[in-house]
């Protein structure tokens, strides 16, 4: 029970000092994950963030399930899941709340318009560091234009183009090949 | 209530189970929920992300409680979240079980040789559209066609600025996000 608390807080605490997910999180965990609580080492840590990464499902919450469960059981797996969306939960329902009070105000329309337009620029620019990280040769460029070509403008689901993506990855397999783009 | 809340997991229960990758992985599946149900407009998804980049907490996990409090409150966000997360348990548990070195094994490796490339393109058909709606006025666009008067030239500037300085100084995201605001109000965009 005493492991399940300190399981749970440990990954609530992870959430709260976690801006963005992804990489962000790896420093944080080391502390709480590795120094702290010796739950891994260095190198089980970065394996279990490698495998959260290429499984289905958000990075951060694929470690915590994995770490939880490695520490006890399928419970443990949950209770840490749990721990790492606690805060989220809290401060977003705060958040919404508020902005729910002040949607309709003429000043915070003007401010949210501008900050559309800040995350698009951050999102393309996002976009192109994995295209940078992801495509590695000019079978893998093709596949990418092809697949924004046809999200932008074919009434297709992104289930679908997502399970394209991956059979083209087992019959393709020049795909994984290093080469220029 | 309970079958909209049914939905709610049903669709976030997907949205975790294709979302692969992490950080904006979730972003085209959000948009693709836009256009199917009245939960959210596509306008919203860039308030979301905006949120979710500065507040605490993983991207994904954020925007599903976003989505979910809006339509439903305090049990949206709860059962919208749990939708999110429990591909992520069943999956890892299993994966944990029976497989050690489940990264390294080649079958893994090639499906990923695929998914990176097409996630990449996905979120990037997202940019654009996200970019597209705040730089262009769809109503003059639609009484006028293509035209230079289409363009809301405010949005234009701010986004080539912001674009050359997110690339160039890795400041944190709500540093922009708050610059951003405090230009909207200025200049009444």
């Amino acid at each position: 029970m005493r492991l399940l608390w300190n399981l749970f807080w440990t990954f609530a605490r992870i959430g709260v000092f976690t801006f963005g997910g992804g990489l962000t999180m790896l420093p944080m965990l080391q502390a709480e994950i590795v120094e702290k609580n010796h739950w891994a080492d260095d190198d089980e840590l970065l394996n279990y963030y490698a495998i959260g990464q290429c499984t289905p499902g958000i990075i951060a919450v694929n470690t915590a399930t994995f770490i939880g469960y490695k520490q006890a059981g399928i419970k443990g797996g949950i209770v840490a899941t749990l721990g790492m969306i606690f805060p989220s939960l809290v401060i977003i329902s705060i958040i919404a709340g508020v902005l729910t009070t002040f949607a309709d105000n003429v000043t915070v329309q003007h401010a949210f318009a501008a900050v559309r337009v800040a995350v698009g620029a951050m999102v393309v620019n996002t976009v192109v560091k994995m295209w940078k990280s992801s495509v590695k040769n000019q079978m893998a460029m093709v596949l990418a234009i092809i697949v924004f070509l046809a999200s932008m403008f074919l009434p297709i689901s992104p289930i679908a183009i997502v399970l394209l993506g991956a059979v083209c990855g087992l019959v393709l397999p020049s795909l994984g090949k290093e080469g220029k783009a | 209530m309970i079958a909209g809340l049914l939905l709610l997991y049903y669709e976030f229960f997907k949205v975790g189970l294709f979302a692969i990758g992490g950080g904006l992985a979730t972003l085209p599946f959000l948009y693709d929920l836009a256009d199917k149900y009245d939960w959210f407009t596509q306008k919203m998804v860039g308030d979301m992300i905006a949120i979710s980049e500065s507040t605490p907490g993983p991207i994904g996990v954020n925007m599903a409680t976003y989505v979910g409090f809006q339509n439903y409150g305090i049990i949206g966000a709860i059962v919208s979240t749990l939708g999110l997360v429990s591909p992520s348990i069943i999956i890892i548990i299993l994966i944990a079980r029976f497989l050690q070195s489940f990264s390294d094994h080649p079958v893994v490796k090639r499906v990923f040789s695929g998914l990176r490339p097409t996630v990449t393109g996905l979120i990037g058909a997202v940019a654009v559209s996200l970019v597209v709606a705040e730089v262009i006025s769809s109503s003059v666009y639609e009484s006028q066609g293509i035209s230079l008067a289409m363009f809301q030239w405010k949005a234009v500037v701010l986004f080539l600025i912001l674009l050359v300085a997110t690339n160039r100084y890795k400041k944190h995201p709500l540093f922009y996000i708050a610059i951003a605001a405090a230009v909207g109000i200025l200049f009444q965009f």
